[in-house]
């Protein structure tokens, strides 16, 4: 996958406000939740917020942020926006996403 | 996931079809898609399949009362709308209207990270929203493909897509998927394998620097369907496919006569001339008077009150009108009133499918009675003779199922028939045969009737002498008088009046026209 790795790889001051796509409570949808919950507390010391969205319940909100799969996490801060998709079991690659850490191998700024 | 479950299962008829409302298409798919099943339209870049998409859900919208959703993966609904606006189509409104709706869904591999076990029941929810909203019948999804190359796990993605075709079946939706080609397979992902109702494959090619869209359906379950390709256009009405129309030659018949414009040439077809509604086929070598033959039969329909049409693919009106004039057939007073059109142009101007799109169109808009078409034979140098043997083929049932009685002329070299000439024989119900005789170092015009279907027409060739007042054919024994002088008495020869003004008094018939006919042609 590619990245445009602008933003250093720590967060900064900056607030992280978290978006979980999901579609009623399934499994997968429970655990990325418990995922999310378990890696914001390790990882951003409370300079979080997540807000959950049942597409079942509101299905008009899948459009704004381009929802396909389910869950997506949709980091909306800092900018820039970032996606990921599943049930954010693999820890090490949500940190990545969420430009918290880069993969092993892979150099920011390059 | 509630609405999955809620699917209903409800039984579809077999043979359901969801009309395109596409000229020609709903006709060789024998009335249009497999409603609430799904279609797949696969072909390369630029070959028309979000057109026909399109299409398809426009006039489902407009037409049949069925609204539609347009999920589109590449292009926004303004491109979209910006596109289209061009054929007349404008999306905004009926999307205003609540008669569409248009959802961009948009993939882009670089802003996603795969984190674990996923679904698409994103795009399930935001196609039941869209469907919801409007009411909709028809769904098209372009290109859904374009999933893959947003998606990194195949595996997922598959029976995703599986899915989704089940899940737009189960709704009763009828669906028209577009999908590139790919090589050696329908589409270069294989959705062909999801789906096995209905297959759509399209087609452009560049031949001779001419460019030529073809339709073929190449799979239609339950149904027949037209098997050939189909060439279609794409211009300022929307998409145009032109089919065999008659494959079932099921033509109105008229017993009704038309004169030829000529009365000694009427005399040779049971005094009576051409049936109405028939194909007419004047061939000759250059010089030969064809031109001639076809403006009398003009002037003739004209001076009865009807509309003709004649296309020039040879010389231009100012100059066939000049030239007319001098046998006595003056074209002007017959456009001033309306009942004569011409239009000339060149034969490679356009594809031969453009040809029969233009002269289509000027028969829709002109509803002529009689068409003459001079000469056929230029066509050929626009295209292959298979493809001008094939598309005369659809004109003349075109103009059968019109009424419309066709004259055509056709450029044979001397004393032969040409190869065109053969190829569409089986097509002409009358054939007139201009040909030169050479007697005692002067050139003289004959003619004869090498056929005329369901009438007892004469089999004699006759001299055709070109006057200010118009074409007198000159007695039956004047030509053979000369020709069969070193020849065995014919027993066949019609005895025809001798002196030189009197017009054949009746026509009978040769004993063995076959010989005659044989004979005339050398």
């Amino acid at each position: 996958m590619k990245r445009s790795p602008k933003a250093p790889g720590a967060c900064g001051d900056n607030h992280f406000q978290l978006r979980l796509y999901v579609a009623g409570q399934t499994p997968r949808s429970l655990a990325a939740l418990s995922n999310l919950k378990r890696i914001c507390a390790a990882h951003l010391d409370g300079r979080y917020r997540i807000e959950v969205i049942d597409l079942i319940k509101n299905p008009q909100l899948a459009q704004g942020d381009q929802i396909l799969a389910i869950p997506t996490l949709v980091r909306k801060l800092p900018k820039p926006i970032r996606k990921i998709i599943g049930d954010l079991s693999d820890t090490e690659r949500v940190l990545v996403g969420l430009d918290l850490r880069d993969l092993p191998g892979r150099k920011a700024g390059a | 996931m509630a609405h999955r479950n809620t699917a209903a299962r409800h039984a579809i008829p077999a043979l359901e079809k969801a009309p395109t409302g596409i000229t020609g298409l709903d006709q060789i798919s024998g009335g249009g898609l497999p409603k609430g099943r799904t279609t797949i339209v696969c072909g390369g870049p630029g070959c028309g399949k979000t057109m026909l998409g399109l299409e398809f859900l426009v006039r489902g919208a407009t037409e049949f009362n069925e609204p539609g959703v347009l999920i589109a993966f590449e292009e926004t609904p303004e491109e979209m709308a910006r596109n289209v606006a061009s054929l007349g189509f404008d999306l905004k409104d009926l999307a205003d209207r609540k008669k569409l709706y248009l959802d961009y869904v948009y993939v882009e591999p670089s802003e996603i990270q795969e984190t674990g076990e996923y679904d698409l029941e994103g795009l399930f929810i935001r196609l039941q929203h869209a469907v919801d909203r409007v009411g909709a019948k028809r769904v098209m999804l372009d290109t859904l493909e374009a999933l893959f190359s947003g998606f990194s796990n195949p595996g997922i993605l598959r029976a995703e897509i599986r899915r989704l075709f089940r899940w737009l079946k189960a709704k009763g939706l009828t669906t028209i998927v577009t999908a590139e080609k790919g090589e050696g397979t329908l589409t270069r992902h294989g959705l062909e394998e999801y789906v096995s109702d209905c297959v759509i494959l399209l087609d452009h090619r560049i031949t001779e620097q001419i460019s030529t869209r073809r339709m073929r359906i190449v799979k239609y379950r339950g149904t027949q369907h037209g098997a050939d390709e189909y060439p279609f256009l794409i211009d300022e009405h929307g998409i145009s496919v032109l089919p065999v129309t008659s494959m079932d030659l099921q033509h109105k018949v008229s017993n009704q006569r038309v004169p030829t414009g000529i009365p000694d040439l009427d005399d040779m077809l049971e005094r009576k001339g051409y049936f109405r509604g028939s194909s007419i086929l004047i061939s000759g070598a250059a010089g030969s008077g064809k031109t001639i033959l076809a403006a009398t039969f003009a002037e003739a329909a004209c001076k009865r009150g009807e509309r003709c049409l004649y296309i020039g693919f040879e010389e231009s009106m100012n100059q066939i009108a000049r030239n007319m004039k001098s046998v006595g057939i003056d074209f002007e007073p017959w456009v001033k009133k309306g009942l004569l059109v011409h239009r000339a142009w060149r034969p490679t101007q356009y594809g031969i499918e453009m040809h029969l799109l233009r002269i289509h169109k000027l028969i829709e808009k002109f509803k002529p009675d009689d068409i003459v078409i001079d000469p056929i034979t230029n066509l050929i140098t626009a295209s292959t003779e298979r493809d001008v043997h094939s598309m005369l083929m659809r004109l003349m049932d075109f103009l059968k199922e019109n009424g419309v009685t066709s004259l055509f002329t056709s450029l044979s070299n001397v004393g032969e028939i040409a190869e065109s000439e053969v190829g569409i024989s089986s097509l002409i119900d009358s054939w007139i045969s201009l040909r030169y005789t050479e007697i005692f170092g002067k050139r003289h015009r004959g003619l004869f009737v090498l056929k005329s279907r369901g009438m007892a027409h004469s089999t004699q060739l006759r001299e055709m002498n070109m006057t200010s007042k118009g074409i007198k054919l000159g007695p039956a024994d004047a030509l053979l008088a000369y020709r069969d002088r070193e020849r065995d008495p014919q027993p066949d020869i019609d005895s025809a009046p001798r002196t030189q003004k009197v017009q054949t008094k009746s026509v009978r018939r040769g004993s063995s026209p076959k010989v005659r006919s044989a004979r005339g042609a050398r």
